[in-house]
């Protein structure tokens, strides 16, 4: 009933959603929403450095992303530039760099809207692959530095005080924003992607009243919205990660809603009846 | 370096341009109480960012004891709003503990009643209240408390004081304390250091108020016989407001 084609959409949007969730919590927390946007921004350096040198897409996209995030890492050490100016700086310099490495290397033909907006519907197996052999080894390692990282998070001093390795925990999660961003290129692409690492995590917050709770919550709802957004797709022939995007967006609207005090209010008044 | 837990030699820290603290020496054993007292900007609060090793010292050398664990109380720590966090996952937040051992740390810092309750809800004296519970939870070897009673309430303030000295007789640990409360300073610990960008003076209380640097920085109108007003309560005040009958607790 479903091609094939399809399946594969159905089966990496998933994969992708479930390490968008925590991930995004993670940057929501520590105000890092920007800083998705410059690995992103970064990306198109990646993929011209793939096309030129006839290289995988997802491993180029990758490493350039964690050269942008370490060379974060050390500016903010060498210089007093606040975070966001440094990460503007960053993002739309690589930005002109893969811009002018675009035009000097003319030979080259890049789908730019497939690589702004991603095309879910063209994955192939080994993109399935990446997402979820790659996927499931963020998910592990966030979850073997979940403790140091939250606690960074948290209080970066009290953390290192108290002997856990915040730096390290840090640097590794730096990299693993890289790989996820790297992973999705192809499915949402690189203009859409901070959106499907924050809104689903922003849902969530108003969800939940624990950091664990709000992670898998905030999976479930990148996984609905995967789910309702590609059927909807479909039906209405509409581009599909904007659509996934989109629901997203309905789904953070619902969330806004206040359940428990609906819930409380409608009690008092059977009570007072 | 026998039973010290903590050590400072000659420590100074230099940044942008000028020496924050310089010529910190320091020494925190186990089951002993050290103060630093000073002005504000004296460098108190690096010099204890070096005792943990946060802070590297620009010069002299931090030795601290291997494998001992280490609780923090900051001086100023905010929660993002975007966090979701209630005062028992704020307690598990380095080392998670069994529920009783929460309730417990809650207990002696009295704020049990709010083990479920999201941080933001908390105000500053209970947050502090939480900072502390969080140390004792960890039942640390070494206990960092930077200002540890800010905002907290008069009569907390004297509770708490003395739930700290509670802990280092309980669980034998070192402490390295931070204060304003000079009554306190002088009749609960055991060295004192008095801060102002160096080493001003240090000793047990009794010599320390004596010394001509001490008297210059805060004054001899203190009078080191002043001890905390002590009178008999018949009951207690819980932290949620209500009363306790004295009588019924024995």
């Amino acid at each position: 009933m479903f091609d094939d084609f399809i399946i594969r959409a159905f089966v990496a949007g998933i994969g992708l959603a479930l390490i968008t969730g925590p991930l995004g919590c993670f940057i929501i927390w520590r105000r890092l929403s920007y800083f998705g946007d410059t690995i992103a921004h970064s990306a198109l350096l990646g993929v011209v450095i793939a096309y030129a040198m006839n290289f995988n897409l997802i491993i180029a996209v990758f490493a350039v992303s964690c050269f942008i995030a370490l060379s974060l890492l050390f500016l903010q050490k060498r210089t007093n530039l606040p975070d966001d100016a440094l990460l503007g700086l960053l993002a739309h310099s690589v930005l002109a760099i893969g811009l002018v490495l675009l035009g000097i290397l003319s030979s080259i033909r890049i789908d730019l809207m497939g690589l702004l907006f991603g095309d879910i519907l063209s994955v192939n197996i080994t993109d399935v692959l990446f997402v979820w052999v790659g996927g499931s080894i963020v998910l592990i390692v966030l979850i073997l530095i979940w403790r140091p990282l939250f606690a960074a998070t948290v209080n970066l001093e009290l953390a290192k005080a108290e002997g856990l390795n915040a730096d390290l925990a840090n640097a590794i999660f730096t990299i693993l924003i890289a790989s996820v961003i790297a992973i999705s290129i192809k499915i949402v692409g690189i203009l859409l992607i901070t959106g499907l690492l924050i809104i689903p995590a922003a849902a969530s917050r108003n969800l939940s009243s624990t950091p664990i709770q709000m992670a898998i919550i905030s999976s479930v709802i990148g996984l609905v919205s995967v789910v309702l957004g590609l059927q909807t797709s479909m039906i209405w022939n509409s581009p599909t990660g904007p659509t996934i995007l989109a629901i997203t967006l309905g789904v953070f609207i619902l969330s806004l809603i206040p359940l428990k005090k609906l819930l409380i209010s409608k009690k008092k008044i059977e009570l007072s009846n | 370096m026998n039973n010290s837990l903590v050590e400072l030699n000659n420590c100074g820290v230099f940044r942008n341009q000028k020496w924050l603290v310089r010529g910190v020496s320091l020494k925190v054993s186990q089951g002993e109480i050290v103060t630093l007292i000073g002005p504000n900007g004296s460098g108190k609060s690096t010099t204890a960012k070096m005792s943990l090793d946060i802070l590297k010292p620009d010069e002299g050398t931090n030795t601290i004891k291997r494998d001992i664990r280490i609780s923090y109380v900051p001086q100023k720590i905010s929660i993002d709003w975007s966090l979701p966090l209630r005062s028992i996952d704020f307690v598990n937040l380095v080392t998670k503990h069994k529920t009783s051992e929460i309730n417990d740390a809650l207990g002696i810092t009295g704020i049990q009643h709010l083990i479920n309750e999201d941080v933001r809800n908390l105000s500053g004296g209970e947050f502090q209240r939480l900072l502390m519970a969080r140390a004792i939870a960890k039942e640390p070897h070494f206990l960092v408390l930077d200002e540890p009673v800010q905002g907290v309430d008069y009569s907390g303030e004297i509770a708490l004081y003395k739930t700290i000295q509670e802990i280092v007789k309980k669980i034998n640990c070192g402490i390295l304390l931070i204060s304003h409360n000079l009554h306190v300073v002088m009749s609960q610990t055991d060295y004192v250091i008095c801060l102002n960008g160096h080493v001003c003076c240090s000793g047990i209380p009794s010599s320390v108020i004596k010394d001509q640097e001490y008297i210059k920085l805060f004054g001899s109108n203190i009078d080191p016989t002043l001890s905390l007003y002590k009178h008999n309560h018949d009951h207690h005040h819980l932290p949620d407001g209500s009363i306790k009958e004295a009588d019924k607790n024995k």
